[in-house]
């Protein structure tokens, strides 16, 4: 059986001079469940990547103190990863990690990640995460690439135009 | 490394080189005196610039002076556009893998845990 999602809207807040931004979104399913797809790493990779990659675990321990460094390859054979370390995870309520993107120029530039799961009434869940940046230009970076997965879908679809010869 | 408009954008210093040059062309030295680092330290983000399509240098005379290409930018013009609709389709993602998730994690067979 196939059921259609119903599709609830992400908000996003981002103010142009703070180091910070918030990411808000809702689902039909209990916190339980909802923070078990974000912390089983069979489950993680089926949504995490946008659908034209492949996401794979170099690590992923979802526990105080564990780490994580995931990858992201894409049909070109192009590779993007990502690592940060589990600060706290607290079923189901948060999860404390950091983020880094590892294709930048120089190392050191880290996000603190909060993701919060919020149990609403009706069996369904608010997703918040609190992203925050060291600089304002980190944040303007990894907003202006997508951040994660937003990166190579960007990456190809400009590899497209490039092709196309859209943009000389 | 990659050379495209998001590697153009992705440092401080390369987005304001191409905002001062956005109206105005200029050669290197020019655009040096507006910055506290060295002059080869612009010449090194002008050359990426160059390379990643968003500045042209062109040869006048004996000058060798830098215009900006702002087409590409076009791409990214709508970056918060991009941003949201990246968290958009992830969140869709997930919509239709709750969907396929039992409501109770299955239980592994107990095994003797180590401490």
């Amino acid at each position: 059986m196939k059921a259609t999602a119903q599709k609830n809207p992400t908000l996003i807040t981002a103010e142009p001079n703070s180091l910070e931004v918030i990411v808000t979104r809702e689902f039909e399913a209990s916190p339980e469940k909802v923070f078990r797809a974000y912390t089983d790493p069979k489950i993680l990779v089926q949504w995490w990547g946008p659908r034209s990659t492949k996401m794979r675990f170099e690590k992923f321990e979802p526990r105080d103190g564990g780490s994580y460094r995931y990858f992201h390859e894409v049909a070109s054979g192009h590779e993007v990863s990502f690592r940060g370390v589990f600060h706290e995870v607290t079923a189901p309520e948060r999860i404390i990690q950091t983020f880094e993107f590892e294709g930048l120029p120089e190392r050191g530039h880290v996000c603190l990640e909060t993701i919060r799961f919020e149990s609403l009434p009706g069996n369904r869940t608010r997703v918040s995460y609190q992203d925050i940046f060291q600089a304002v230009a980190d944040k303007e970076g990894a907003m202006a690439a997508g951040m994660t997965t937003g990166i190579i879908e960007m990456h190809e679809r400009l590899d497209e135009l490039f092709e196309s010869g859209a943009i000389k | 490394m990659r050379r495209d408009v998001f590697q153009a954008i992705a440092d401080p210093t390369r987005r304001a080189i191409i905002n001062l040059i956005a109206n105005q062309s200029m050669n290197v030295n020019a655009i040096a005196e507006n910055f506290k680092i060295s002059r080869p330290a612009v010449s090194l983000q002008v050359k990426i610039l160059e390379e990643c399509g968003l500045i042209s240098i062109i040869t006048q005379g004996r000058e060798r002076v830098c215009e900006a290409r702002l087409e590409p930018l076009r791409e990214v013009s709508s970056w918060v556009e991009n941003y949201r609709r990246h968290w958009e389709e992830r969140h869709a993602r997930l919509d239709d893998v709750l969907l396929t998730m039992d409501d109770e994690e299955k239980k592994p067979i107990k095994k003797k845990r180590k401490k």
